[in-house]
């Protein structure tokens, strides 16, 4: 049996556009002591300028482990991927920093915000050192948080914390929003308010964006699904009709 | 201010209390390095500014008689800038408040007391009139200590006969900057004044018309400064020459020197030691912080923040740091300074003493701590620098228990639950229980350092006063007299035993190094000075040979049973080869004693006697005092109860002021280094201990736990503190001692008792300011939160 691969089952994408990251023969092992880990196993993807691509496998699947390689935060043990017309595999530390600072934008599980810092500052951070950001009050408006932009995280909910660690993802204008079980450790209610805000992001900025998850369900929102397994991708599938984030129940 | 700035600010805030008790260690540090260095370049730049305006001589020699004429031909010794001759005297001097009489030493004055050689700086009154009778000038000192000023008279015994010696002014003078009299250990300026007065009036006095006893010459530029003292000795040998020295032999100046080596002593191992604890607390400090704030790190990474702008942003924090504890220390150091200045003030007796901040030892202050808290923070950022964003994310791996050392002995059925968390929680982190125990053990150490000095104060009297000196008074004689004169010292009212000393002025050489002292001669069986070790050990006058200081044996470069030249500048100034027969530790480091009988026989003299030592019934001391004061022949007394209390005065304001500081910044390490090592423990611990207490345990059993870590760490620390204590005594006496002043390295139980006390206060103290900590732990939000 052939592994589906990503790129060969939907040319185009989506929106039609062209790929925006190529990824050939990823594998990756990690040495846990005397244990190898094999996390990828040989993958090969595509991804194309402006989709909303959900990666879903249950976890230890790799599906992080691909993430991170695709915002040059990892490197693979073997196989390429290239960003327009970068070679994230021959970069050297500085030229991932220089990748992840001109380009990417992250959301993790546990938000990671700075505690000492606001929700302002907290976006200010990191427009601080972009080259064309939006302003940190804008950003944190598009996710719903205009009046709670003083805040520190200790005095938001799970939600809003989420929302600023997008506010703050997005304030650099990034090409591609990098989002790694965003709602993890949220409940259902404000994990809509999280995906929402996502959405229109992806919308609104035509970012592209991938979202790592565990739960199926909001598969429904994104315009692919490639589906991992073991360190494989087991299936690529697109979204015939995609659901408003409004309408997921889990 | 960027964002992250403002991050580290906050991050520094959260931190203040620990951050603070570093800065205050740092502080302590900058603060003594601040006042010694500045305290050493304020005294060196007052000393060579009033040298150079008072024209302080570069030479000086004493001879018994020479004639005025001697003047010209020492001006024409080549190196020899100016001259000036002068006639120098001691006398008693007869003030009604004293009973043991004071010693004055007369100086002839120059025909233009503001021309020539060490020029006198009035403070008030005026210079005596050329016609004047016995007018005189007077030291500052003396004055002050005896409430003296210009208009009141002082009797003194002059060549016998009772004089009236009238004040007409107060004076200071760079020869007597210092002022105290040659054997004395410290200053009495109440027993103890210097005069000077016409020199015709004093010439007469002395039949010394148209002579002179005493020299002082500059040098030129060019001069050599040997080559100048051997001719100047070539020349004043047949007038009863006493070897001609330099200042670094004079005494006033040689204290001075002293001083400031001490000076510098005290800004090398206290500071050093201060700042090596600050490198290891901002080690921990920030090894923790680095650790805690993993995600926060990973993060920045992510988003693009480089590696350097990471490890710049973890070394402001240490700077900011840096620059809290160098302000207060600075502060400290210039407030603590100015103090010593003033302490300074009244023992040195300079025209005006200023302390003054030295930018130069600002700058080593600033460098040293800057350096020594990056070293100390180096390796956590450079963790932080290091770490990879991915991994960042990635929970750390759950820390590795095993059973203890203890368990694996099998005594787990004697040690109970709790205690056996404790032990595993220190045998799993060996390193960090290491790096607190080392912490607490260094404060110990620096408390036993800084209270060893009243030690040594009580261990020096001790041995000084009553295991040297067994006697009451020493008199000298004008002249070394006929040991016939003892008959008449016992017969004085109320002496109960006297025995004679012969003291002779001497130039060791040994090779081609030698050394100027007073040759000290003791007759058989002496019992009221005795020659002793600083181990107490008493050694016996050889028959042959003599017995000197182990410090001045290493000055000449000479060993037990090495034959030495005594050259003897006084009388016949017979030159003899003596055998080392026994060395000494003692306190002073530069004495040599014979036998007298054989000193008598190398001098090939009859024996005389240079003066006594008596003890006396001390009913009868007035009575005593009273018949010395007009003994004609007696020069100088002295007595031991007066020695021991200024001595003891000296030490207690000098030394135990010091010591006090000491044990305040020592406290201040004790309780950094508990509260970082207490805090850090219940930051890597909150979790743990909160899901105890939600399973049932009591405040109590989890305070006990958690205080239980710290009490373990301090007492495994206490005993490597004391012996870490007791080698930086050691360092510290080597760094201190000086030529004048050598003491062994004594710690007495009760300086380990007092250390060990207060650092088992400090540490629990710090430890009740985090129980409170813990008494406040949220149960819940410290479970719920992900790391």
């Amino acid at each position: 049996m052939t592994t589906p691969t990503a790129f060969a089952s939907l040319p185009g994408g989506a929106t039609g556009s062209h790929a925006v990251f190529e990824a050939r023969a990823l594998t990756k092992v990690y040495r846990l002591g005397e244990v190898e880990v094999h996390a990828l196993r040989g993958v090969d993807v595509d991804l194309y300028e402006g989709e909303f691509v959900v990666l879903l496998g249950p976890s230890g699947s790799g599906k992080s482990t691909l993430l991170n390689i695709l915002g040059g935060l990892d490197v693979p043990t073997s196989g390429t991927v290239h960003y327009r017309d970068h070679d994230l595999t021959a970069c050297d530390d500085a030229g991932l920093t220089r990748y992840r600072r001109e380009h990417v934008g992250f959301v993790f599980q546990f938000y990671n915000l700075i505690p000492s810092l606001t929700a302002r500052e907290n976006a200010e951070l990191i427009t601080d050192i972009a080259e064309r950001p939006m302003n940190a009050a804008d950003a944190l408006a598009l996710v719903g948080l205009a009046d709670r932009m003083d805040h520190f995280p200790s005095q938001l909910s799970g939600g809003e914390q989420q929302r600023v660690a997008i506010a703050r993802a997005i304030a650099k204008r990034p090409d591609v929003l990098l989002c790694d079980e965003p709602t993890g450790a949220l409940d259902v209610t404000t994990g809509v308010l999280v995906l929402e805000a996502i959405a229109r992001v992806n919308r609104e900025l035509g970012t592209t964006t991938v979202i790592i998850t565990h739960n199926a369900v909001i598969a429904g929102i994104a315009d692919r699904v490639i589906t991992l397994s073991d360190g494989r991708i087991a299936s690529v599938r697109p979204n015939a009709s995609k659901t408003s984030p409004a309408n997921l129940q889990w | 201010m960027t964002r992250l700035d403002r991050k580290l600010l906050r991050d520094l805030w959260a931190l203040k209390t620990q951050a603070f008790a570093i800065a205050l260690v740092m502080a302590s540090g900058v603060a003594t390095l601040v006042m010694s260095l500045s305290m050493v370049a304020s005294l060196q730049r007052t000393r060579d500014d009033y040298y150079e305006r008072a024209r302080f001589a570069d030479v000086f020699a004493r001879v018994k008689r020479a004639p005025n004429a001697l003047a010209a031909r020492l001006a024409g010794i080549p190196g020899v800038d100016q001259v000036e001759t002068r006639v120098v005297v001691e006398v008693i001097l007869d003030l009604p408040d004293l009973i043991v009489p004071a010693v004055g030493r007369l100086i002839s004055l120059a025909r233009d007391p503001t021309a020539g050689l060490n020029l006198l700086q009035l403070r008030s009154g005026r210079f005596p009139e050329p016609a004047g009778r016995h007018e005189v000038v007077v030291s500052e000192g003396f004055a002050t200590a005896n409430r003296l000023r210009a208009g009141d008279v002082v009797p003194a015994i002059i060549n016998g006969r009772r004089q009236t010696l009238t004040l007409v002014g107060v004076a200071l003078s760079p020869e007597y900057i210092y002022q105290i009299r040659p054997g004395e250990m410290v200053p009495d300026d109440q027993r103890f004044g210097v005069f000077w007065m016409n020199r015709i009036e004093l010439a007469a006095a002395y039949g010394l018309e148209g002579a002179m006893n005493d020299i002082a010459l500059t040098l030129s530029r060019d001069a050599r400064k040997d080559e100048v003292l051997l001719r100047v000795d070539e020349l004043i040998a047949r007038f009863g020459g006493q070897g001609s020295y330099g200042r670094e032999d004079q005494v006033s100046n040689h204290l001075l020197e002293n001083e400031l080596v001490q000076l510098q002593g005290m800004a090398s191992i206290p500071p050093a030691i201060f700042l090596a604890v600050t490198a290891f607390l901002l080690h921990v400090v920030i090894s923790r912080l680095v650790q805690t704030q993993r995600e926060q790190i990973a993060v920045l990474k992510a988003f693009g923040y480089t590696t350097g702008q990471v490890g710049a942003h973890f070394l402001k924090l240490v700077l900011v740091l840096v620059g809290v504890g160098l302000v207060l220390g600075v502060a400290a150091g210039a407030w603590l300074g100015a103090d010593l200045a003033h302490l300074y003030a009244r023992y040195f007796r300079f025209p005006t003493l200023q302390f003054r901040l030295d930018p130069l030892a600002l700058i080593l202050a600033g460098g040293i701590s800057v350096g020594a808290a990056v070293l100390g923070a180096l390796s956590a950022v450079r963790r932080a620098m290091i770490l990879p964003p991915a991994q960042g994310m990635r929970p750390e791996e759950p820390a590795r228990y095993r059973s203890t050392l203890v368990e694996r002995l099998g005594l787990q059925r004697v040690i109970g639950r709790i205690p056996r968390m404790i032990f595993r929680q220190l045998e799993r982190k060996p390193v960090t229980a290491g790096i607190s125990i080392v912490g607490i053990a260094l404060a110990v150490a620096v408390v036993v350092l800084g209270s060893f000095s009243s030690d040594i104060v009580d261990f020096a009297i001790e041995l000084q006063f009553f295991g040297a000196q067994r006697h009451d008074a020493a008199l000298t004689f004008l002249e070394p007299t006929t040991a016939r004169v003892m008959h008449e010292i016992r017969q004085l009212p109320g002496v109960l035993a006297a025995e004679p000393f012969r003291s002779v002025p001497v130039r060791l050489r040994f090779g081609h190094r030698s050394r100027q002292l007073g040759l000290l001669g003791l007759p058989a069986g002496h019992q009221l000075l005795r020659v002793i070790d600083t181990d107490w050990r008493e050694t016996a006058l050889p028959a042959a040979g003599i017995v000197i200081s182990r410090t001045l044996a290493e000055r000449l470069g000479a060993r037990l049973g090495d034959s030495v030249s005594c050259e003897v500048m006084e009388g016949r100034r017979p030159v003899f080869e003596a055998a080392v027969a026994a060395l000494i530790d003692d306190i002073t480091g530069m004495s040599a004693y014979i036998d007298h009988a054989l000193l008598s026989r190398l001098m090939r003299e009859e024996s005389l006697v240079s003066g006594a030592f008596l003890t006396f019934d001390p009913e009868r001391e007035h009575a005593l005092f009273t018949a010395i004061k007009v003994a004609p022949r007696v020069a100088t007394v002295r007595t031991r109860a007066a020695a021991v209390e200024l001595f003891r005065a000296l030490m207690a304001e000098n030394l135990l002021r010091m010591r006090l500081i000491n044990v305040i910044f020592a406290s201040i390490i004790a309780f950094g280094v508990v509260y970082n090592a207490a805090r850090i423990s219940l930051a890597e611990r909150s979790r743990e201990l909160a899901t105890l207490r939600v399973i049932g345990f009591g405040r109590d059993e989890i305070s006990f736990i958690f205080l239980g870590e710290v009490a373990v760490l301090t007492f495994a620390a206490l005993p490597l503190g004391l012996v870490l204590g007791r080698g930086f005594v050691g360092l510290a006496v080597s760094a201190l001692s000086t030529e004048a002043m050598r003491f062994p390295a004594i710690v007495s139980v009760s300086t380990y008792a007092f250390a060990v006390t207060t650092v088992l206060a400090a540490s629990l103290l710090s430890s009740l300011v985090v129980r409170r900590r813990l008494d406040r732990l949220d149960l819940l939000a410290v479970l719920k939160s992900s790391v």
